[in-house]
């Protein structure tokens, strides 16, 4: 890969740092009128989500990181591997838990991920941010009651747990924000 | 489809831009200096390794170099020398490779020299024309540190005495963790700390200047002999920002001499360009140039600051990507 300069610093770009695959978050130039320049800068590191403070001799440069963000369609998990494909290339792609972190809980076969990939090797996943799944266990629905503002949870057919408002009934399908865990609405088949 | 064509400030901005322009103005007129000003081409760059003049060329594409002033300071210190008398300036100066929340290439520096006076005395016009502009905010009574007062009481550290082993342990109480630190030489260290963990601190609810720089950071300021030597120069902050920069102005030209010799020989170590050096600056030094102090203030930032904005680009109407 390439190295990066400090004066090429910017949000989005994807470095190496202490080993670790890491996004640049944000870059503040910093310089007293006669004095030395630096670059402060706050990173993500790609593989923990830990945000990291870094400052940078101006002038310094750093190895650039083999990171693309790809959509592959969710295949099947076999326990150990949660199993991904590219739909034009149908190059396949076998990604760990850590690497599932708490998208699992969304998928159960045919969606489309952004994957995001280090070295052609998965990093992370993310969860389309709406999917629809069924309700297979919640207390019994209170009919009717669409004003009273209550939530209790309820467990999807993949196992995530959610809260809904209390009419919600077991075989409802719900469609459900996945960067926010909530219930959006009651879709019908 | 350009969509970028509106300006950046709003026009609220623009028109508080243009009171403060003109309160500047009568400021000087009123105290009787008298304004000038000078080239923004010179066919000479600035010396200092921590400054990059931007350059073009004349006349035509084949023609020498001509370099963007980073300060009108030389050509300024020239009319001195010829007996110009008190002078100010609001001077275009362009800098490279300084971009940044508080950093753009072309910014707005008002500049100027009080004749007979030290820099004690010129702080406090500083501090009287800073006061008059910012007209409406509350500020506690100023504040004044030596350099070396800062840093003891905002790094814990003495920025004089302070070997390797102190400053990376000031660093790491301060959580600085980086990259390239092995390379920073005293200097370097010292504005690490600086921008890091003292400036954060200045000027909180008034104006701080730090005065009595060490001699390293001399620039362009007399040095008062002493244990250790110190450079009368003094630097405004207010909310955590420089906003000026001063000196008691040196006037020996063998002195400065050596001091762009000192500024080239480090140019050639870090591997920048070779610079051509302002003689007539030095000539205008051997002439002789009365006793002064001087200062550069940041328009910018200073209106940046007073309309409580976050970036110098709010307070322009085209910033450079754009422009």
């Amino acid at each position: 890969m390439a190295n990066y300069s400090t004066s090429e610093f910017k949000s989005g770009l994807k470095v190496m740092l202490d080993g670790d695959p890491c996004a640049i978050i944000e870059n503040e130039f910093v310089k007293p009128g006669k004095g030395q320049a630096f670059s402060r800068v706050r990173l993500r590191n790609l593989k923990t989500g830990r945000v990291w403070e870094r400052t940078f001799k101006s002038g310094e440069s750093i190895e650039g990181a083999d990171v693309v963000d790809t959509e592959l369609e969710f295949l099947y998990a076999d326990g150990e591997f949660w199993h991904f494909m590219e739909p034009t290339t149908f190059e396949q792609f076998a990604c760990d838990a850590t690497a599932m972190g708490d998208t699992a809980q969304w998928l159960k076969g045919q969606e489309k991920c952004i994957v995001t990939l280090w070295n052609n090797a998965p990093l992370s996943v993310t969860a389309p941010n709406h999917v629809v799944l069924a309700v297979t266990e919640t207390d019994p629905g209170i009919r009717g009651d669409t004003a009273t503002g209550g939530v209790k949870p309820a467990t999807l057919e993949t196992g995530a747990v959610v809260k809904v408002p209390l009419f919600v009934e077991i075989g409802d399908l719900l469609k459900v924000d996945t960067r926010t865990n909530e219930y959006i609405s009651r879709v019908k088949e | 489809m350009v969509d970028d064509w509106r300006p950046r400030a709003t026009q609220e901005t623009l028109r508080a831009r243009a009171v403060l322009l003109a309160a500047i103005r009568a400021f000087f007129a009123e105290r009787g200096l008298l304004e000038v000003e000078t080239p923004q081409l010179s066919t000479a760059a600035t010396s200092d390794p921590v400054l990059a003049s931007l350059a073009t060329r004349w006349p035509g594409p084949d023609g020498p170099p001509r370099f963007l002033h980073t300060s009108p300071e030389l050509p300024m210190k020239r009319l001195l020398a010829a007996g110009s008398g008190d002078i100010w300036q609001l001077a275009r100066v362009f800098r490279d490779g300084e971009r940044g929340r508080l950093h753009h290439p072309e910014f707005t520096l008002l500049e100027w020299y009080r004749v007979g006076w030290d820099q004690r005395r010129l702080m406090a016009e500083v501090a009287e024309l800073v006061t008059t502009l910012l007209d409406g905010h509350a500020l506690q009574p100023l504040e004044t540190l030596s350099y070396r007062e800062a840093f003891v009481a905002h790094a814990g550290l003495d920025p004089f005495t302070a070997g390797p082993d102190a400053w990376r342990a000031a660093a790491a109480r301060h959580a600085i963790e980086g990259v390239g630190f092995d390379a920073l030489d005293l200097d370097g260290w010292r504005d690490l700390l600086l921008t890091h963990a003292v400036e954060p601190e200045l000027g909180q609810g008034r104006l701080t200047f730090v005065h009595d720089y060490p001699a390293s950071q001399a620039a362009l300021a007399r040095v008062r002999d002493g244990d250790p030597p110190l450079a009368e120069r003094f630097e405004l902050y207010w909310q955590g920002i420089e906003l000026a920069n001063g000196f008691h102005e040196l006037l020996d030209a063998t002195e400065q001499r050596r001091r762009i010799d000192a500024d080239l020989e480090h140019r050639r170590a870090l591997g920048l360009p070779e610079v051509p050096v302002d003689v007539r600056f030095l000539a205008a030094l051997e002439a002789g140039m009365p006793a002064c102090a001087g200062v550069a203030l940041g328009v910018d930032r200073l209106l940046m600051l007073k309309l409580g904005l976050d970036s110098v680009d709010e307070v322009l109407a085209f910033p450079v990507e754009r422009a």
